[in-house]
C-alpha cells in the first residue's frame, strides 16, 4: 500500500499571461508522490508552490506536462470531471479557513456531501468527521463563534468527510499562534497515520517541514531538491 | 445538490441580506401589481361597457343619416315615409319592430328649477325596442301620438333635479322649452351610458316634438330610426333589408347609400375592440415597471455574485459543478422574482378592489375582474424576469475559475 503511486507528475509547466508579458510559473515540475506519503512544499513567495498544489488539486490545468491522480491522467478530463475529483479525491485545507460564515459548522462540513449527491446520513457522515477533529460538541456553531483553530479544525472535517485520496494544506497555520498551530499539525499527522490519508502541507515555517517525511524545495519554478527530513 | 436542497440555501442566503432583498422584491411587487390592476381595471371596464351597452336594447339596429364616410355628398334626410317602409313585413320580414325619433336638447322647467335635458320624441314602439320601463304611469300611447298630446315621461335624474322626488309625480305640470306638458310617467333608471348619463332623459310623443319642440325641415324629417330585428340570428339578415329598402327610396347608386345601418353587435365590437386596446396598453406601460424591477434582481444578482466570488471559489474547490453553482444563483433570483410576484399578485388584486369601491360609491357601477389568467400570466412573468435577468450573472458565476475565485479579496 504504502509503495503506490498517487501522485506523478511529469515535466509540468504553468503560463500565465500578464498582459504582454509571460510569467512562467512552473518549469518543468517532475515529482511522485506515494500513498499515505507526508509531504512538505516550501520555496520562497514567487516560487510556484501555490501554482503547484493548485495544479495537482485539480483547481487548475498545467499548460504542458502530464499528470496522474490516483491513475487518472488529468489532462483529459473536463469541468465536470475536475469537479469530481476535486469533491472525491483531494481535500483542501486554506489558510484562511475558507468557511461559509452563515452556515453552522455541521452544514459547512456537510457542504462537500451535497457536491457528490451523498443522499443518506450526509448529517451523521459529517457530526462523525467534526468528532474526529474533536469538535463533537461544537456542531452548531457557526464560525463567527468558534476560535481560530477551532475553524480551522471545522476545514479540515469538511476536507476529510468525503475520505479524499490527499489532503492539500496550504499554510494551514498560517493564520494561528505557534500553540495552536502545532496542535493543529498534530491533528493533520494523526490523521494521516489513523486513515492513511497523503498529505501534502505547503509551508514556509521549517519547524512544520520538519514534522513531515520529505520537503520539496521550490525556486523559480523548478525543484530545487527534494530532502528526507 | 437536488432543487429542495438549493432553495434552503438560496432562502439562507436571501435572508442574510433582508434589506436588500426586500427593496428587490419591492421593485417586482410594483411592476406585477400594476400590471394585475390594470388588468383587472381594464377587464372591469369591458364588462361595465358592454353590460351598458346591452341594456340599450335587444337584437337593436340604428339608422343615420349619411354615409359611412364623407364622400356622400347631400345624403337625403331620413322620413317618417322611410321608417314606416321598413315595417312592411312582405320585404322586411327580419324587422320586428321599427321606432322613430326626434332627439336633441330643450330646457325642462318646474317652479323656479330648470335643467338643460335630452328630449326624444317617440313612438309607442320606442319602449319595447329600447328596454324602457316605466316604473309609475304609464307608456306614450297610439292616441297621444293621434292628438299630439302635451304629455311626458321623465327620467329619475330629471324627477331628482326637479321635484327632489321619484314618486307620485303623475299630473305634475312641466314646462319643456316654456311649454306646459303633463307627467304620465317615471322612467326606470337605466345608469351611465356610454354617452352621458341615460337618466336625464325626457320622452314626450313623437308628434308633439315634430309640431312644437325640434321643428325640422322637411316636416317629415326623423334623426334616428332604431330597428328591432326578430331575433339575434336575423341581425344581419335585418341590416341587409333595411339597405335595401332605403337604397331603393333614396335612389341611390350601389356602393353609395346616404345612410348608415349600425347594429348593436357592431357598437359591441367597437367598444371591446377598444377596451382590448387601452386594456393592452395600460397593462404594456404597466410591465415596463416589471422590466425595471427585473433589472433590480440582476443588478443585486450581479453584486451578489461579486461579494461571493470568494465562496463560489470555494465551492468550485469541494466540488461545485457549473451547473451547481448556475442553478444556486438562478433559484436565487427566481425565488426573488416569485415572492414578488405573490405579492404583487394579492397587492395589485386590492388595489383594482379598492378603485372598485371607489367607482361604484361614485355612481358608477364597476367591478374590476383578477382572472386567473391574469394570475397565471403574473406568474409566469415574473418567474421568467427572475430567471432570465438572473441568467447572465448566475452564469458569470458559474464560469468562474476557481483559482482566481479563491484568491480574490
Amino acid at each position: 500500500m504504502k509503495d503506490d503511486i498517487v501522485i506523478s507528475a511529469h515535466d509540468l509547466t504553468k503560463v500565465y499571461k500578464m498582459g504582454e508579458m509571460e510569467v512562467h510559473a512552473l518549469c518543468g515540475v517532475s515529482l511522485e508522490i506515494k500513498r499515505g506519503e507526508v509531504v512538505a512544499i516550501m520555496g520562497a513567495s514567487g516560487s510556484g508552490k501555490s501554482t503547484l498544489m493548485n495544479t495537482l488539486g485539480c483547481l487548475d490545468q498545467p499548460t504542458s506536462g502530464e499528470y496522474f491522480l490516483d491513475g487518472e491522467r488529468v489532462a483529459d478530463l473536463n469541468d465536470d470531471q475536475l469537479a469530481d475529483i476535486r469533491n472525491r479525491k483531494v481535500g483542501f485545507v486554506f489558510q484562511s479557513f475558507n468557511l461559509l460564515p452563515r452556515s453552522t459548522a455541521l452544514s459547512n462540513v456537510e457542504l462537500p456531501l451535497r457536491y457528490s449527491g451523498t443522499s443518506g446520513g450526509r448529517k451523521e457522515k459529517a457530526r462523525l468527521a467534526l468528532e474526529s477533529v474533536g469538535l463533537g460538541d461544537r456542531i452548531q456553531h457557526r464560525p463567527t463563534e468558534l476560535s481560530g483553530g477551532q475553524q480551522q479544525r471545522v476545514a479540515i472535517a469538511r476536507a476529510l468527510v468525503n475520505n479524499p485520496a490527499i489532503l492539500m494544506a496550504d499554510e494551514p497555520t498560517g493564520n494561528l499562534d505557534s500553540k495552536v498551530g502545532q496542535e493543529i499539525m498534530d491533528l493533520l499527522l494523526n490523521l494521516n497515520k489513523e486513515k492513511g490519508t497523503t498529505l501534502i502541507i505547503i509551508t514556509h515555517d521549517r519547524k512544520i517541514a520538519a514534522q513531515t517525511e520529505r520537503v520539496i524545495r521550490l525556486h523559480d519554478g523548478q525543484v530545487k531538491e527534494e530532502v528526507a527530513a | 445538490m437536488n432543487i429542495w436542497q438549493s432553495v434552503i440555501e438560496a432562502l439562507e442566503s436571501l435572508n442574510s441580506n433582508k434589506t436588500r432583498s426586500a427593496l428587490t422584491i419591492l421593485g417586482i411587487v410594483i411592476g406585477v401589481a400594476a400590471v394585475i390592476a390594470m388588468l383587472a381595471l381594464g377587464a372591469g371596464a369591458q364588462d361595465t361597457i358592454l353590460g351598458s351597452l346591452s341594456g340599450i336594447g335587444t337584437n337593436l339596429l340604428f339608422v343615420f343619416r349619411g354615409g359611412e364616410d364623407e364622400s356622400i355628398r347631400n345624403p337625403a334626410p331620413l322620413t317618417i315615409g322611410d321608417a314606416e317602409a321598413l315595417t312592411d313585413t312582405f320585404s322586411a320580414p327580419s324587422v320586428e319592430a321599427v321606432a322613430p325619433v326626434l332627439q336633441g336638447n330643450a330646457e325642462v322647467s318646474f317652479g323656479g328649477e330648470a335643467s338643460t335635458v335630452t328630449l326624444t320624441g317617440v313612438t309607442p314602439a320606442y319602449f319595447p325596442v329600447r328596454n324602457y320601463v316605466v316604473v309609475e304611469g304609464e307608456e306614450i300611447s297610439e292616441e297621444h301620438i293621434l292628438g299630439r298630446a302635451s304629455v311626458i315621461l321623465l327620467g329619475v335624474e330629471v324627477a331628482d333635479t326637479l321635484f327632489d322626488r321619484r314618486e307620485g309625480l303623475i299630473g305634475e305640470t312641466v314646462r319643456v322649452e316654456g311649454q306646459p306638458f303633463r307627467v304620465i310617467g317615471i322612467l326606470e333608471e337605466r345608469g351611465g351610458g356610454m354617452m352621458g348619463s341615460q337618466d336625464n332623459e325626457i320622452l314626450i310623443p313623437f308628434s308633439t316634438a315634430q309640431a312644437r319642440i325640434l321643428r325640422r325641415s322637411p316636416a317629415d324629417k326623423v334623426d334616428v330610426i332604431f330597428v328591432q330585428a326578430v331575433n339575434a340570428d336575423s341581425v344581419l339578415l335585418a341590416e341587409e333589408e333595411i339597405s335595401q329598402i332605403l337604397a331603393q327610396r333614396h335612389r341611390t347608386a350601389v356602393g353609395e347609400n346616404d345612410f348608415t345601418v349600425f347594429s348593436q353587435q357592431d357598437m359591441v365590437d367597437t367598444a371591446s375592440s377598444i377596451t382590448g386596446i387601452l386594456t393592452v396598453f395600460i397593462g404594456g406601460i404597466a410591465a415596463i415597471s416589471l422590466l425595471v424591477g427585473g433589472i433590480g434582481i440582476m443588478n443585486i444578482m450581479l453584486v451578489s455574485v461579486t461579494e461571493r466570488t470568494r465562496e463560489i471559489g470555494l465551492r468550485k474547490a469541494l466540488g461545485a459543478r457549473k451547473r451547481d453553482i448556475l442553478t444556486q444563483f438562478l433559484v436565487e433570483s427566481s425565488l426573488l422574482s416569485l415572492v414578488g410576484g405573490l405579492i404583487g399578485i394579492l397587492l395589485g388584486w386590492a388595489i383594482g378592489f379598492v378603485v372598485g369601491v371607489v367607482a361604484t360609491n361614485s355612481g358608477t357601477p364597476f367591478e374590476p375582474v383578477v382572472g386567473i389568467d391574469a394570475v397565471l400570466l403574473a406568474t409566469l412573468f415574473s418567474a421568467a424576469v427572475g430567471l432570465f435577468f438572473g441568467i447572465y450573472p448566475a452564469n458569470r458565476a458559474a464560469n468562474l475559475v476557481p483559482v482566481e475565485a479563491l484568491r480574490y479579496e
